[in-house]
C-alpha cells in the first residue's frame, strides 16, 4: 500500500523503513546535524528504546548525548523543560502515553505554558516521544491513546504518523520547532515484528533530510462520495475499508491528520466540501474527542448542508479490556468502517 | 524472631507453587506466537512479567500476613499474589482473559485485583504505595489492627510517589510496610545508573522510619526482618522500610532479548537459586524429605489444576466490557 504525498518526489528506488527505522534516522541526522540536541528517557540508551525509537544512537553518540534516566517522569521531563529553556533541544522518551499522569504537571503546566507565561521571551523546544494504542492484550493501563487529552491542551503541537516516510519528516520538524511537541506513535505500525505489524506503514522514505509540515493533513486516497478522517493506525483500517468500498461502486477519500494540534481543519473542510459526506475513525474514547472536534469544525462552517449526519466510529467510553474477546469487539477496524459507510451512503438527507 | 516449621514448610510449598506457576506460563506465552514472536498472539496476549527468582520476597512477607491485611503489588505480581492466597483458579483464568478470572476478563496479569484477600496490583511504577498508605489509615481509623504492605521494585524507589508515601505515613504513622523487592534492573537500566544511593534502606532515614536490608534473597532472613516490622506496624508505632535483595532469573518482560545483561549473569543466578537453596536448607534442619516432596506436589497439583481450570472456562461475552465502568 503506498502513501502518495506530495512532499516527496517519486523515489529512484524504494528505501522501505518502519516507523521506528525513520525515527531513530531522523534523530541520528539531526543530532549529527545540531550539537544541541539530545535523547533522554528510559531504556533509550543500550536498549535502543523497548519499541526501537532510539536503535544505534547510543553507540554513535555515547552517553552524554543518549541519557537513560531513571524511572523519574517527574524529573526528566521537568529537567527536560530546563534544558529547552537553556538553549538545549532535548527528545525525551516517555514509553507509554498512559504513564503520562505522573508527570502531568511538566508536561501541561511548565513545557506548554513557557513561552506564553514568559511573554515568548522563553521558549522550550522540546520533543516528547510516546507510544499509544493497543490491540495487543495490555490492557488498560498500557493501551490508551489519549489523542484528545493532548489536542486539548494549549501550547504544545501533538503529532502521529502513520507511515515512515512521514515519522522521519515529522520528526526532523518537531526538533527544529521552537515549540513542545508531542510525537506520538503507534505500538501497531512501529514495525516491531513482536508488536504484529500494518504493511503500509512500511513504506518509501529518503534517507536526505525532509520535513513533514506540523499542522498540515494529507489525503492518502481520492474519492468523491465520502470524507473517511483517520489517524495513526486507524489510516490504514481507512484505507483497506476504502478498496473494498470501492469494489461496491462507492469512492471513498481517506484523510490522514498527522498532526492533532494544530489541527488542519483547512484540509477537512476542503475534502468534505466535495465529497458531502463525513466519517472519522479514531481509536482514542469516543466523547470530547476528535471525531467530536471535527464534525463540529464541519458543522460550523461548511458553507452547505451535508448529504447524510456526519459520523464517528471511536472506541467506547470504557477502560481498555486485557481479554482479546472484549478488546477486537471495541476496537475500530475496516468491516466496521466498510458497513458504517455502506449504511451513511443509504440514507437520504 | 525465628520461623518456626509449620510457616517454614508453608514458605517453602508457595514458592514452589509460585515457580510452577510461571514454569506453566511459560509455554503457554509462546503458543501461537512463533516462528515469529508476536505479543498479541495466542492463549495469553500482551506483555507478561514473570517473577521466577523473586518468590523469597513474597512468601517471607506474606508468611506474617493475614487476609485483612492489604497488600499492593507491582506489574510483576504473581508470586507476591500467591503467597497473599489470591485465588488460584481465578487468577489463572484471568490471565488467560477468560470469564471466570478475577475480572473476568477485563483487568489480565498486570490488574489482578482480589478483594476476598486484600490484595491489588498495577502496571504503573511506585502507583500502589500511596494506596497502601490509604488502607493502612483505614485500617486504624477503623479500629483493626490490619497492616498494609506496599511491594515495589527498585527503580520504582527514584519515583515521587516513593518519597511522597514515606513522608505521608511516617508523619501519620500509618501502619505500612514498604517492601522494595530489588532485583538490580528497571528494565534494562542497572541500579547503579539509576540511584544514587547504594542502599534504598538508607532513604528511610530521611523519613524517620527504619530501614531494613536483607541481603542473600533468603526467605528466612526476609521472614526475619518482616516480622520486626509488621509487629512494629501493627501495634500502632509506624511504618518502616525492607529492601530485598533479589534475582530476576527472566527478562524483563517474556521475549526480552536481555542485551543489557552480561551474558554468564543469568546462569550464575540459577546456581543459586533461593528454591532449591532453601529445599537444601530444609533438609539439613532436620525436615523430612518425604514432607517436602509432598508439599511440593501438592502445590504443584493446586497450580496444574488452575491451567486446567483456566483454559477450559470459557471467554467472556465481548459485550460484558461494557459491565462495570461505574460502580
Amino acid at each position: 500500500m503506498s502513501l502518495p504525498d506530495q512532499t516527496i518526489e517519486k523515489p529512484a528506488a524504494e528505501r522501505r523503513l518502519t516507523i521506528a527505522k525513520a525515527m531513530s534516522e531522523a534523530l541520528a541526522q539531526e543530532m549529527e546535524r545540531d550539537p544541541s540536541v539530545l535523547v533522554m528517557g528510559e531504556d533509550i540508551g543500550k536498549m535502543g528504546g523497548v519499541f526501537g525509537t532510539t536503535t544505534g544512537l547510543f553507540e554513535t553518540f555515547g552517553e552524554d548525548r543518549v541519557r537513560d534516566t531513571p524511572i523519574s517522569e517527574t524529573a526528566f521531563i521537568g529537567a527536560a523543560v530546563g534544558m529547552a529553556a537553556s538553549g538545549l533541544r532535548p527528545v525525551v522518551e516517555l514509553m507509554f502515553v498512559d504513564f503520562f499522569g505522573v508527570c502531568m504537571d511538566a508536561i501541561y503546566n511548565l513545557a506548554a505554558k513557557q513561552s506564553y507565561f514568559s511573554g515568548g521571551k522563553v521558549s522550550c523546544p522540546m520533543v516528547l516521544m510516546t507510544s499509544v494504542g493497543g490491540g495487543y492484550g495490555d490492557a488498560g493501563q498500557h493501551s490508551q491513546c489519549l489523542y484528545a487529552t493532548f489536542g486539548h491542551l494549549p501550547g504544545m503541537k501533538v503529532v502521529i504518523p502513520s507511515n515512515a516516510h512521514d515519522a522521519k519528516g515529522l520528526m526532523l520538524s518537531a526538533i527544529r520547532d521552537d515549540n513542545p511537541v508531542i510525537f506520538m506513535f503507534h505500538k501497531a505500525l512501529q514495525g516491531m515484528g513482536w508488536l504484529g505489524t500494518v504493511a503500509g506503514s512500511i513504506n518509501h522514505t529518503p534517507e536526505s533530510e525532509y520535513c513533514v509540515p506540523i499542522g498540515k493533513a494529507s489525503v492518502v486516497r481520492e474519492g468523491s462520495d465520502i470524507t473517511i478522517v483517520g489517524l495513526g493506525a486507524t489510516v490504514h483500517q481507512a484505507l483497506a475499508a476504502a478498496g473494498r468500498l470501492d469494489e461496491a461502486g462507492i469512492s471513498a477519500e481517506v484523510v490522514d491528520l498527522r498532526t492533532i494540534a494544530p489541527l488542519d481543519r483547512e484540509s477537512i473542510l476542503a475534502s468534505v466540501t466535495k465529497t458531502g459526506r463525513l466519517l472519522v475513525v479514531d481509536d482514542d474514547y469516543l466523547s470530547f474527542g476528535i471525531g467530536a472536534e471535527i464534525i463540529a469544525t464541519i458543522c460550523e462552517t461548511l458553507p452547505g448542508p451535508l448529504k447524510c449526519p456526519p459520523q464517528r466510529i471511536a472506541h467506547p467510553d470504557i477502560p481498555i479490556p486485557f481479554t482479546p474477546v472484549m478488546e477486537h469487539f471495541l476496537l475500530p477496524d475496516a468491516g466496521k468502517i466498510e458497513s458504517r459507510v455502506i449504511a451513511m451512503m443509504g440514507e437520504q438527507k | 524472631m525465628s520461623s518456626n516449621h509449620s510457616k517454614r514448610l508453608w514458605m517453602y510449598a508457595q514458592m514452589v507453587k509460585s515457580r510452577h506457576f510461571e514454569d506453566m506460563i511459560k509455554p503457554a506465552y509462546f503458543e501461537g506466537k512463533t516462528p515469529v514472536f508476536n505479543m498479541a498472539k495466542g492463549p495469553l496476549p500482551g506483555e507478561m512479567h514473570l517473577s521466577d527468582g523473586q518468590e523469597p520476597c513474597a512468601v517471607g512477607i506474606c508468611a506474617h500476613l493475614r487476609p485483612d491485611d492489604v497488600v499492593t503489588a507491582t506489574h510483576r505480581p504473581h508470586h507476591i499474589a500467591i503467597a497473599k492466597g489470591v485465588d488460584l483458579n481465578a487468577m489463572a483464568a484471568e490471565i488467560f482473559g477468560k470469564k471466570d478470572g478475577l475480572a473476568g476478563g477485563r483487568g489480565g496479569h498486570m490488574h489482578l485485583f482480589d478483594p476476598a484477600v486484600n490484595f491489588s496490583c498495577s502496571g504503573i511504577i511506585a502507583q500502589g504505595m500511596g494506596p497502601a498508605v490509604g488502607a493502612a489509615m483505614a485500617a486504624r481509623m477503623r479500629g483493626s489492627d490490619a497492616v498494609a504492605v506496599a511491594f515495589l521494585g527498585e527503580g520504582a524507589a527514584n519515583q515521587g510517589a516513593f518519597h511522597e508515601s514515606l513522608n505521608l505515613a511516617s508523619v501519620w504513622k500509618a501502619p505500612v510496610v514498604f517492601v522494595i523487592e530489588d532485583n538490580s534492573y528497571g528494565i534494562s537500566v542497572p541500579k547503579s545508573a539509576c540511584t544514587a544511593v547504594a542502599s534504598n534502606a538508607d532513604r528511610a532515614a530521611g523519613y524517620a522510619m527504619p530501614g531494613h536490608h536483607v541481603g542473600g534473597n533468603d526467605p528466612d532472613a526476609i521472614y526475619e526482618a518482616a516480622g520486626i516490622a509488621i509487629e512494629r506496624a501493627r501495634s500502632g508505632s509506624g511504618p518502616s522500610l525492607i529492601e530485598i535483595e533479589t534475582s530476576r532469573l527472566e527478562g524483563h518482560f517474556m521475549g526480552d532479548p536481555e542485551g543489557y545483561r552480561p551474558k554468564d549473569e543469568v546462569r550464575r543466578l540459577k546456581e543459586i537459586d533461593p528454591i532449591p537453596a532453601y529445599r537444601t536448607r530444609l533438609l539439613e534442619a532436620g525436615f523430612e524429605e518425604s514432607e517436602l516432596d509432598r508439599a511440593e506436589s501438592e502445590a504443584r497439583g493446586l497450580v496444574d489444576q488452575a491451567f486446567s481450570f483456566a483454559r477450559s472456562n470459557d471467554y467472556p461475552e465481548p459485550k460484558e466490557a461494557f459491565d462495570h465502568v461505574f460502580a
